[in-house]
């Protein structure tokens, strides 16, 4: 069924209780040509693309949850692609395209609300370092500016510009193209153009094990029994190792909660991003009025999905440091999410030392701003058994030849 | 939020340390023989595993000492304190495996 306001008109005479599933709930089959092990955001974007554009029909997607249910389901949802070497740039600019159309081609509103993203300077090094970062930004086509606290003010009234607190307010990098978009209906909207093209999208259904012979990997042991595939793609996120360990390597990533919380509902009052890495906070407002608020990761591994008080107590001071009228705000709910942390803060998208077998991880705490991005490179990679020239870079090789991706800068606080 | 109990000044609040990641990761002691493959394993790859975790902690706020917690990543139980030196396994319960306990 094509959503459309004729749909939505119709249904909604019926009180909305005819609404077809939006995607099916099929038994895995025997044997496919591509497994794609779990089901987030960009899993389910690597089986649509595999379909769409190279033509594969014979896709499942295994996800041991829910889709969506892992940091897909728990992120702050900050889209951006202001990044610092040429390489990331490209490929987060080339997910934000794709997000620019994503609601349309896939017939589901994502609700991409590019509002801004905003990156504080405190001291004259971060002034400096973000004209750096700026220039680069824009030397890649990218579209990026330095906003001065007059003009920050103009943008944020409710910020503290004061010149008399401990971090004072310097400047600010501005993505106007940066924004938000709704996290659940990535991960769905793409689910449901998968399932259309023929793909078989199995929740419950945890990967236990990798079945490889000489000639590269030919399936996987499952809760639900044995699947053949000709290829196999992991998309894991936090369980990466222990994906890794099942087919006989290890990965250069580390695995640590990032915590978010959301404040109870209020008016309109913040309409774009603002993050600071310095006091270590960030903060939007979702369209029910919560103030969605995050910061940085947890310091010890952990595959628990949940953190320390301590992380928390911080990110709520840096918060009241820039925002003084939100201190009487109750939070409503708070979580954690298992993310994938790689030396350089880049990602890898890549082939492994097991033939036919892919990973995609080490998104670490940014990775759903290039949920549409990944999904497409990675199902190039996988077709074609060779990286597509926008991950050729964020190889696994490079923690050997040493051409690391630093990104350091760019993703010091989540995002 | 874990409760640590440094070897030197008892049961403290997490917020007094720093962890300092995976233990036991020995430094190679001829660097110059050292393939490619095998930097890249000292420096960069990780075990991760998900449940018993032996980690370096730093007792920062402290008395700024070094130690090792063995720990369990899934639940954050902490199976063992002990200190930088002592014997990775351990003795007591390696043997109690070992008798299928
Ligand atoms: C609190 C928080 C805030 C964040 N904020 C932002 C942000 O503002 N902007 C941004 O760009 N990024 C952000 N991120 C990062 C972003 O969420 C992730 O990088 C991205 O969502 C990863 O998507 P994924 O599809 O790879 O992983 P996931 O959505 O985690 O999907 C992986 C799936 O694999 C499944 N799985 C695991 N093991 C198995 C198995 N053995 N068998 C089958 N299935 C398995 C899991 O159940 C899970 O559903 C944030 C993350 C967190 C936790
Ligand atoms: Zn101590």
């Amino acid at each position: 069924m094509r959503y459309s306001i004729l749909s939505l008109l119709g249904n909604a005479l019926r009180s909305h209780r005819r609404w077809p599933a939006a995607w099916r709930n099929p038994q895995p089959k025997e044997a496919y040509d591509v497994v794609i092990v779990g089901g987030g955001g960009h899993g389910l974007a690597t089986a649509y693309y595999l379909a769409a554009e190279h033509g594969i029909k014979r896709v499942a997607v295994l996800e041991k949850g829910w889709i969506g249910g892992g940091n897909t389901g728990r992120n702050t949802t900050i889209i951006r692609s202001n990044y610092l070497q040429d390489q990331s740039a490209h490929l987060y600019e080339h997910s934000l395209r794709l997000y620019e159309n994503l609601s349309s081609t896939l017939n589901f509103n994502i609700m991409l609300s590019q509002r801004g993203v905003l990156n504080l300077a405190h001291n004259e090094h971060d002034l400096r370092e973000l004209s750096r970062r700026v220039h680069a930004i824009r030397l890649n086509g990218i579209d990026s500016q330095i906003l001065t606290p007059d003009q920050i003010k103009a943008m944020v009234p409710i910020i503290n510009t004061s010149p008399d607190v401990r971090y004072p307010v310097l400047g600010a990098s501005l993505q106007r193209r940066g924004g938000v978009a709704r996290h659940d209906a990535v991960a769905w909207g793409f689910a449901r153009a998968a399932d259309a093209l023929g793909v078989d999208i199995i929740q419950n259904c945890e990967v236990t094990g990798i079945r490889r012979g000489d000639e590269g990997v030919e399936g996987v042991e499952t809760t639900r029994g044995y699947i053949q595939a000709n290829k196999v793609g992991v998309v894991v996120a936090g369980h990466a190792s222990v994906l890794a360990q099942m087919a006989g390597f290890r990965l250069p990533v580390e695995s640590h909660a990032l915590q978010a919380l959301v404040s109870e509902p209020i008016k309109p009052i913040h309409d774009t991003v603002v993050m600071s890495n310095a006091v270590h906070v960030y903060v939007s407002q979702s369209d029910k009025g919560e103030l969605v608020i995050g910061a940085g990761i947890d310091g010890y591994n952990s595959y628990a999905q949940r953190g320390s008080f301590r992380v928390i107590e911080e990110q709520m001071g840096a918060l009241l440091e820039l925002f003084p009228i939100f201190s009487r705000l109750k939070m409503l709910r708070h979580w954690a999410g298992i993310v994938d942390i790689c030396p350089d803060a880049s990602p890898i998208i890549s082939k492994t030392p097991v033939r036919h077998l892919y990973f995609n991880c080490g998104w670490g705490t940014g990775g759903f701003k290039a949920t549409p991005g990944s999904g497409h490179v990675f199902a190039h990679t996988i077709a074609r058994d060779e990286p597509h020239p926008l991950n050729a870079a964020f190889n696994l090789d490079r923690f050997t030849g040493g051409a690391l991706v630093d990104e350091h800068g760019a993703a010091a606080v989540a995002h | 939020m874990l409760l640590i109990r440094c070897p030197w000044c008892g049961p403290r609040d997490e917020s007094e340390f720093h962890c300092g990641g995976e233990a036991h990761i020995v430094r190679p002691l001829s660097p110059d023989d050292l393939s490619d493959e095998q930097w890249a394993d000292y420096l960069f790859m990780r075990s991760n595993p998900k449940g018993a975790h032996r980690e370096r902690w730093y007792h920062e706020a402290g008395c700024r000492r070094w130690f090792n917690i063995e720990r369990d990543t899934l639940t954050h139980e902490i199976l063992r304190i002990y200190r930088i030196g002592e014997a990775a396994e351990d003795k007591k319960r390696a043997k109690a495996k070992g008798k299928g306990a």
